[in-house]
């Protein structure tokens, strides 16, 4: 069983806390108390706004186990509105076309469950088309 | 009639933000005749919503709860309850409520727990959330319901069970969108509907569901709010009942004295099916997405087992600010994918493996 | 200094060996390099390889395989950085010769990964990439090639068969490899109609994982046996770089930052021009790397990789030959064992014994080992004395 390396990324994987530097202001995701941008130590949480465009993606047919249940799925590099790119599934494409620079916002989704039906439900960021809204 | 039939609590209490939740597939009535009859009969809704395979209620919870968010920007740490109300809960032991409050911020100080009450689980907890806030114990409590209900293939539900729900965060009446004057709940043991530990499919009892169980609870419990509140159905500008089908709430409505233009807006079974607990409370969001200041509203659910808890709600001036912070019911209606039985049944996972 | 000499050099078919433990891989390749070597005993052994523990159920490999070539008693010890493994291995006992600590030192690489069957093998290997915020959304390998691929052809206006020329040149040279998994030239249509694996890389685009196992000797020239008959190959330069670990955190994705210091780094050392390598062996575990590979490693400019495969000039004949004796991707990709067959096919070009593949007046020969996408690089240049 992998509970404890999941259950202590639950802010990260849940709401993508992250942090911010307080010397240059860089965005981090995921935290890592060093900024990649300054060198500085950074610590302050930071929640990001789930707000991104795809940078790049693929489909996947042949997922690794314990992902098998979804495939085929789309994975995507998402460049965040903060800055970070992150690395994570699609979801609710529906039959709509995936494209560089297309807009995606953050949900919380079952990202596997372990041991089949008998372990735990993993959850975590993906990302979707933003929905579209009534003016 | 006793003075202290309807429920109220000692600070008023109203409804500070909402929020609603579909998933993107559905799956058409016909589609599903078409397997079982031919597609010679006549079907109970237009579709149902289907959840996709990362989706259960607690993913759908946490989304539905966000909005709610959006609408009441309130520091998630004030939040001192969360409780989902379903009978889809992903596990059967280990609360959801503990993944949407982790979710959206509200843990660790905070009281969490699943309800279970069949369709009226929801209701149930913001019955409890308003106690909770009205007794000064809590400034904000979460109160949602949500399911992912579940037919057994080729039975009568399989064309009705569908996926939804709505998250409601209560808190001070001074601060509310809609302030809720009172609440009246009605419950007996009625075993119209159940499911079983280990079963994945409830059992129903046919023509029982109707009369003794549905009817009488929802009227009882809709007549004796409006007797004790004073009010008829002319009162209100909306109304909203459990609706498991078209035609029981349409009847049901009727029966309170109340027309088709009253109950329109909140009507969602024909698009999304039944969302069980979340059906009343999805049909409030989506009235309460096109209402004025001064609307009131009344809510009416039924949970099979069976009971009823109706709501006399007041909007107030404060909604129209509120509508636009987050996706309306009808932004996620029309966001709308088209499957076929086959995909339905890969998503909702009844093959056999 | 005296130079570090490749003394000998030993290595197996690359294939499914289904009947061949991971010990007797490695045994075989090593027993085949210290022959090589006219019988050199190692004092050491570096051990390269990146599956063993999650497929074979086998880790602590320095001591196993010391233990069942016969070697009880000497240093021995594994060294892992993924893909790079093996390199990272060469690296360690390069600068165990040079520093003159021992006086040989032998290094295997090896892989199996037919010892588990089925979808767990491709989540083994998607442990070589951040396991918290990669592979937890059941992102591959293979995928995170797709990702990189995507956005070059975006970015630089590449057409889908454009990285054709990469495949089509490992199999050409393949066919004289008879330690190559594919020993078959293969036609421009087989590329454009090969299957997706992720769009919108094909499975013309990846090096097939397979088991083998590679292993050379290290020693001083002033060490070598009286009677050593081989051309003599030494180790001129030696480099290893490290970036992010995920892809997502780099700060330009198509760069590969560690390829371009450890190309920087191994060239200074030994005193030599990216002009006077005469053939490179990249990593062209999916034919994009070998385009960023290029780039990276100053051999062409930003966005221009692609058309070297595409010119011919990464052939044989070309101005830069490449993937000589079937690279990664014709000669198969043994994972960690990787570095070290590219060590000892360089060292075959370079001794002039590469038969109907050899690079003609083959002199310098750079080999290039990459972990995950260029996480970790490390660079090698041989050359003959």
């Amino acid at each position: 069983m992998e509970i404890p390396r999941h259950w202590r990324l639950k802010q990260q994987r849940y709401s993508l806390v992250g942090e911010t530097c307080p010397h240059c202001e860089a965005k981090i995701f995921p935290p890592r108390d060093v900024c990649p941008t300054c060198g500085g130590e950074a610590k302050t949480q930071y929640t990001f706004s789930g707000k991104g465009e795809v940078f790049s993606y693929t489909t996947i047919y042949e997922a690794p186990s314990g992902y098998d249940e979804t495939a085929p799925y789309t994975v995507a590099l998402v460049k965040l509105e903060e800055g970070p790119i992150i690395t994570a599934q699609l979801t609710d494409l529906g039959d709509q076309p995936v494209e560089i620079g297309m807009p995606v916002e953050m949900v919380t989704r079952k990202l596997r469950s372990e041991n089949e039906d008998r372990g735990i439900l993993i959850y975590g960021y993906k990302f979707r088309p933003v929905l579209s809204r009534a003016a | 009639m006793p003075e202290n039939t309807l429920l109220k609590p000692v600070k008023p209490v109203g409804i500070v933000g909402y929020g609603a939740y579909v998933p993107r597939y559905r799956i058409p009535a016909k589609e599903i005749a078409r397997i079982w009859t031919g597609g010679k009969d006549s079907v109970p809704i237009k579709e149902k919503a289907v959840p996709g395979l990362d989706e259960d209620v607690a993913t759908m919870s946490i989304e539905a709860a966000r909005n709610a968010l959006l609408r009441a920007p309130v520091n998630p740490q004030e939040i001192r309850a969360v409780w989902v109300g379903s009978e889809s809960h992903p596990y059967a032991v280990k609360p959801t409520s503990t993944i949407v409050a982790e979710a959206i911020g509200a843990a660790p100080n905070v009281q969490a727990g699943d309800w279970e009450f069949a369709c009226k689980a929801g209701t149930e907890a913001m019955v409890a959330a308003i106690g909770l806030v009205g007794s000064g114990m809590a400034h904000y409590a979460m109160a949602i319901g949500m399911d992912t209900a579940q037919g057994r293939p080729g039975d009568a539900l399989e064309y009705t069970a569908g996926a939804g729900g709505a998250a409601y965060l209560l808190g001070p009446a001074e601060e509310s969108l809609a302030v809720i004057n009172a609440t009246f709940s009605y419950v007996t043991d009625t075993p119209d509907f159940w499911r079983r530990p280990e079963q994945k499919y409830p059992q129903h009892g046919l023509r029982f569901t109707g009369e003794p169980a549905y009817f009488k609870h929802i009227t009882e419990a809709g007549k004796t709010l409006m007797e004790a509140s004073g009010t008829t159905a002319k009162d209100y500008r909306y109304a909203v009942f459990h609706q498991p089908n078209t035609k029981f709430p349409q009847r049901v409505a009727g029966i309170l004295g109340f027309t088709k233009e009253q109950i329109a807006p909140g009507l969602l079974v024909p698009v999304i099916g039944n969302t069980y607990a979340g059906a009343a409370v999805i049909g409030l969001t989506a009235i309460l997405d096109i209402a004025e200041p001064g609307d009131r509203i009344l809510m009416v659910s039924f949970g099979s087992g069976a009971g009823s808890d109706a709501f006399d709600i007041l909007v107030t001036e404060a909604i129209k600010e509120r509508q636009g912070r987050a996706p309306k019911t009808q932004d996620y209606i029309a966001r709308r994918t088209e499957i076929d039985y086959g995909t339905y049944v890969r998503f909702r996972d009844k093959l056999a493996k | 200094m005296t130079d570090v000499i490749i003394a000998g050099i030993g290595q197996t078919p690359v294939g499914e060996h289904w009947e061949i433990s991971l010990r007797s891989l490695a045994v075989k390749a090593m027993l085949a390099a210290i022959n090589d070597a006219g019988g050199l005993r190692p004092q050491a052994l570096f051990v390269g390889n990146m599956l063993a523990p999650a497929v074979s159920r086998q880790a602590h490999l320095g001591d196993l395989l010391a233990d069942f070539a016969g070697l009880t008693g000497i240093e021995a010890v594994l060294v892992e950085a993924s893909g790079a493994s093996g390199a990272a291995a060469l690296r360690q006992g390069y600068l165990a010769v040079a520093s003159g600590a021992v006086d040989t030192a032998l290094i295997v690489g090896v892989e199996k990964v037919t010892d588990y069957v089925g979808p767990e093998v491709d989540a083994a290997l998607a442990t070589a990439s951040d396991s918290d915020f990669e592979a937890v959304q059941g992102v591959t390998p293979a995928a995170l090639a797709a990702l990189l691929m995507r956005r070059y052809m975006y970015e630089f206006d590449v057409p889908p068969d454009g990285l054709a020329g990469f495949a089509l040149t490992a199999h050409e040279n393949a066919a004289g490899n008879p330690h190559a998994m594919f020993q078959k030239a293969i036609s421009l249509e087989a590329y454009q109609q090969a299957e997706m694996i992720s769009e919108p890389l094909n499975m013309l685009d990846v090096a097939p994982n397979a088991d083998g196992a590679a292993a050379v000797l290290l020693t001083r020239s002033d060490l070598l046996p009286r009677a050593y008959a081989q051309p003599q190959v030494k180790i001129a330069g030696s480099a290893l770089a490290s970036d992010t670990l995920a892809l997502h955190d780099r700060s330009d994705l198509l760069a590969f930052d560690a390829v371009r210091i450890s190309v920087e780094q191994a060239l200074r050392r030994a005193g030599l021009t990216r002009e006077q390598v005469d053939f490179f062996e990249y990593h062209d575990a999916f034919s994009i790397y070998a385009a960023l590979s290029l780039e990276a490693s100053g051999f062409a400019a930003r966005g221009q990789g692609w058309k070297m495969a595409q010119d011919g000039s990464i052939s044989r004949t070309g101005s830069l030959p490449c993937a000589t004796l079937g690279g990664l991707k014709a000669r198969g990709n043994p994972g960690g064992a990787s570095g070290v067959y590219q060590a000892v096919e360089a060292a075959i070009q370079l001794r002039g014994q590469a038969g109907t593949a050899q690079v003609a007046n083959a002199k310098v020969g750079l080999i290039q080992s990459l972990g995950g996408p260029a996480a970790t690089a490390v660079t090698h240049v041989l050359q003959t004395v």
